[in-house]
């Protein structure tokens, strides 16, 4: 696969799933503390879905996996999310 | 009232919010060797602000589908949208695009998608744009915005290309424009007597050209991944604030 993109190539397939652009949302990072947008994150896309890494320490954030009938996301590296209004 | 029971809940349609629009190509334009801009009418699209992109799918005759995002050139409130897009050598949808794409061809989009990587004419702060290759593309998008709503903002462009001729919207962009300063930058082949030798963009190319540090510009970087970052590198090594430097990645090229 190409090289990594950032959390803006998420907009898309994360509208699928839910009503407000979280590319706009901030996420701390549990590896290092840091609190960025979604978009700053980086993103490696591979052909069942894409891990998203901290910008600052590489820590994956969030992986989305695609499955013919679902979609699976984990959020382990979050502390929190925190969506604008 | 009455609960949903699980059956009835595992049997409801499947809920989708975003949804794919319908779009029917309306003009091509050659942009570069490689890259062309297309204009699309897309009922239901309702407008996008700039720096914004859409998703395109494809489907073909056997029902294998592909997904590709690409930035928005175009700003409206209406459902016309102008794409630009560059040839991938190995790509598995832009050569579709660039090459073989007539008027009348329908496509399907998905957008506008993306609120953080935009500028809207109510932002004050002065604004240096820097792009790569067709990283130019939601940045034009900016520009016309900032011209159709005769914002008072100053703007820069520091533009990357490798060559004159790879130059996406070039006679646009040599037209000059009230508050838009643009500074051409090639990395391969210069036009003759050009006074920088043709080569990458430099710590030196930024401090030269782009808006200083000390003034707190909005910057704007968009084009291919390792140009993105080594400018965002050197723009934070020149004093300008990491939150003040939004950046989107093309990927490889």
């Amino acid at each position: 696969m190409g090289e990594h993109v950032d959390g803006n190539s998420l907009a898309g397939p994360l509208s699928e799933l839910f009503a407000v652009d979280l590319t706009m949302a901030s996420a701390r990072c549990l590896g290092c503390g840091d609190v960025s947008e979604l978009a700053r994150a980086m993103v490696y896309p591979d052909p069942t879905g894409y891990v998203v890494r901290c910008s600052r320490c590489d820590d994956v954030l969030m992986v989305v996996v695609q499955e013919p009938d679902s979609v699976c996301i984990e959020l382990r590296g979050m502390a929190w999310l925190k969506v604008p209004r | 009232m009455s609960t949903l029971s699980e059956r009835e809940t595992r049997d409801a349609a499947p809920h989708r919010i975003g949804l794919w629009h319908a779009g029917v190509v309306v003009s091509t334009k050659t942009e570069s060797p490689t890259g062309r801009s297309i204009v699309l009418d897309v009922p239901g699209w309702g407008g996008n602000i700039a720096g914004q992109h859409a998703d395109l799918r494809l489907t073909a005759a056997d029902g294998y589908q592909a997904v590709r995002s690409y930035s928005i050139a175009s700003v409206s409130n209406g459902d016309r949208v102008e794409l630009a897009v560059d040839r991938l050598p190995t790509g598995e949808v832009s050569p579709y695009l660039v090459d073989e794409l007539r008027p009348g061809d329908q496509l399907e989009l998905r957008g506008p998608l993306g609120g953080w990587f935009v500028w809207t004419p109510s932002l004050p702060d002065a604004v240096q744009l820097i792009g790569g290759g067709s990283g130019i593309v939601p940045l034009m998008a900016m520009i016309r915005s900032h011209t159709a709503s005769g914002s008072d903002a100053p703007f820069r462009l520091l533009y990357s290309v490798r060559s004159p001729d790879d130059a996406f919207f070039r006679s646009e962009l040599d037209t000059p424009t009230p508050g838009l300063d643009v500074t051409w930058l090639y990395t391969r082949v210069a036009p003759e007597g050009w006074g920088r030798p043709p080569g990458r963009i430099t710590v030196d190319d930024l401090a030269g050209s782009a808006f200083a540090a000390s003034l707190s510009p909005a910057v704007f970087v968009c084009g291919p991944t390792g140009f993105v970052e080594s400018v965002a590198t050197a723009l934070v090594a020149l004093g300008h604030d990491p939150h003040k430097v939004k950046t989107e990645r093309f990927g490889g090229a």
